[in-house]
């Protein structure tokens, strides 16, 4: 047991000083001549696109519960926090430098609140379902919300009084860097993180697992679903703000459509239900692949397509089924070391666990 | 301890459960035995929580059970077993445990129910890492079994402990069963092996299409004419 207790305060330790050169590469990579507006696009792209997925994972993977409707609440967060920053330069706050840095937290908080507001009002109805029904009404959900979006004035046009219904948002100014933007991915997949191996994120898989079974061991159901869902939801709304704060200063509703709400389903699956590692891979690969294949931009979904079929025939589990990376067990594997304990098997297949009630 | 009286339950327009009463006393093994279809897990979901009664009342030590929320009634000392072992398929066998111990504060308490539980079922503890789902079926309802006694429970429900199973598991399980019995723990056991189930209990009621057809000294009930016939295929 003190064993334990070393090695996590030693992976603690070992996962700030992986943060700090990440930090440094990301300090070189701005002096370098790689540092174009465009590339520091992809990565701010790479940023809200994880956070979007793994915050996905959470009811699709962990929970089993199918939300199709996801961005719907991504909208929400994007919209709240665009109003905020445009209330905060109406009423003269500074966005440059650290109050800039200060305020754009502020607004990614709200949005993040309100995104969540909204997952639990949602989530209260919606999780009397399972199943492909469950998908169906939060697929409705997420429309729901846009269409919404579409119609209210203050998101529209010039946005708060001068907001005009129908028309993209427009003028919203860039309180944030890359420094943040990246400061704040990492510590929202570390809250996620800590949230999925604590009490609560068992409760979740023991749910994803077996209903009745959880009902039986004392976990309340509804209370521990809506919690993840709510939970997903905030962190969806965090991926909103910094999705709109992007720097292109404009926010339309086709952004927030179906589509791209199947698109960061395919990434959760791709990357293994159940593995926030998984998550971050496939949204990092897939928001860089298009960039790449753009000279074959016609034949992306194809291959695209093509990448999903081949996953499910090879690899139904996802690219990590639900291993999770870590610094300290790595380290040792390269050092030679076994590994403390027996690694909670990732190649465990589906076809072996019985799936049947 | 637990005093059921005249519940009706409905599945819609489908009256299953037409005024059932029963009583289960401190240290006994009671077995509800019936056709299928003839509501006993009904009766069972009911009691749990996981289903209520359109009228009647459920008493537990002097608790109404229809006013407490189902993953509440472990808190008092009920533990349930569902049918057809429910076991959560994508943890280890350890973590199936610790669930069932979720609701505990007291860490010491629970690694000590751990290691009980694998003495009482040393087959758990060859499989401790192992994931759930990967068991065989006697070893499911072994853990099963395991995870509902990890709060020490003083009643346990158990719902067709035997289905599925070859008979030497049915025999070991309901040894298990009376180990239980003799360490003081009372059972309320749901069966359609009318035989085995009557041989470890003290009492038994019989249940026919939603209401008591027979009740009385399991002893006596086996060697009833009308249930062996209708019930032990002799």
């Amino acid at each position: 047991m003190m064993k334990l207790k070393k090695d996590s305060q030693k992976g603690t330790l070992l996962n700030f000083v992986g943060i700090a050169v990440l930090f440094a590469a990301l300090l070189v990579f701005q002096q370098s001549s790689f540092a174009s507006p465009y590339m520091r696009g992809i990565l701010i792209q790479c940023c809200y696109v994880i956070i979007m997925v793994t915050s996905l994972n959470i009811p699709n993977g962990f929970m089993g519960q199918f939300s199709l409707g996801h961005v719907g609440f991504m909208a929400v967060g994007a919209y709240t926090s665009a109003l905020v920053t445009k209330a905060l330069v109406q009423v003269g706050v500074p966005y440059t430098g650290l109050p800039g840095y200060a305020m754009f937290l502020v607004a990614v908080l709200v949005g993040a609140l309100m995104a969540g507001l909204f997952g639990l009002m949602v989530s209260v109805p919606a999780l009397r379902l399972r199943g492909d029904y469950l998908a169906i009404i939060t697929l409705g959900f997420g429309e729901i919300i846009r269409v919404i979006i579409q119609n209210i004035p203050i998101a529209g046009g010039k946005g708060l009084a001068e907001g005009q219904a129908g028309q993209p948002l427009i003028g919203i100014k860039n309180f944030s860097n890359m420094y943040v933007i990246v400061g704040l991915t990492i510590a929202c997949v570390a809250l996620m993180y800590a949230f999925v191996r604590s009490k609560y994120g068992r409760a979740i898989k023991a749910i994803r697992d077996d209903e009745i079974a959880s009902e039986a061991a004392g976990i309340n159901t509804t209370y521990y679903k809506v919690l993840a869902f709510t939970v997903s939801a905030f962190f969806a709304g965090v991926a909103g703000a910094i999705f709109a704060h992007r720097g292109l200063g404009t926010l339309q509703t086709s952004d927030f459509t179906f589509v791209k709400s199947t698109e960061y389903v395919l990434m959760v699956v791709l990357g293994g239900m159940g593995s926030l590692t998984g998550s971050i891979i496939s949204a990092v690969v897939l928001s860089i692949l298009p960039e790449v294949l753009r000279a074959f931009a016609q034949y992306r979904m194809l291959i695209y397509a093509f990448l999903l079929v081949l996953m499910m025939l090879f690899r139904p589990i996802g690219l990590c089924g639900t291993w999770e990376f870590s610094l300290l067990d790595t380290l040792r594997g390269i050092r030679g070391h076994k590994p403390k304990k027996p690694q909670a098997p990732a190649g465990v297949k589906r076809e072996e666990v019985s799936e049947d009630v | 301890m637990l005093t059921v009286k005249d519940i009706h339950v409905s599945y819609g327009a489908i009256h299953a459960i037409k005024g059932v009463s029963l009583t289960v006393n401190d240290g006994e093994i009671v077995s509800l035995i019936g056709a299928n279809g003839a509501g006993k897990t009904t009766i069972l979901h009911t009691i749990s929580g996981l289903l209520r009664a359109s009228s009647g009342s459920i008493d537990y030590n002097g608790t109404d059970l229809a006013k407490v929320h189902p993953s509440k009634i472990i808190n008092l000392g009920m533990a349930h077993v569902p049918e057809g072992r429910h076991v959560f398929t994508r943890m280890t066998v350890e973590e199936n445990l610790r669930m069932g111990a979720f609701i505990s504060n007291n860490p010491a308490k629970v690694s000590e129910n751990i290691d009980r539980s694998y003495q009482r079922f040393p087959r758990l503890a060859e499989r401790r890492k192992q994931f759930a789902g990967t068991l065989s079926g006697g070893e499911q309802q072994m853990l099963a079994m395991a995870r509902a006694l990890m709060t020490d429970p003083r009643i346990v429900l158990m719902d067709e402990p035997s289905m599925g199973l070859s008979p030497l598991l049915v025999k070991e399980v309901f040894s298990i069963i009376k180990s239980l019995h003799e360490a003081g723990i009372t059972v309320l056991l749901v069966e359609q092996n009318a035989k085995m189930a009557l041989s470890i209990a003290d009492r038994a009621y019989v249940l026919e299409t939603g209401h008591i057809a027979m009740e009385g000294r399991a002893a006596d009930l086996l060697n009833d004419d009308k249930v062996r016939q209708a019930y032990l295929g002799a």
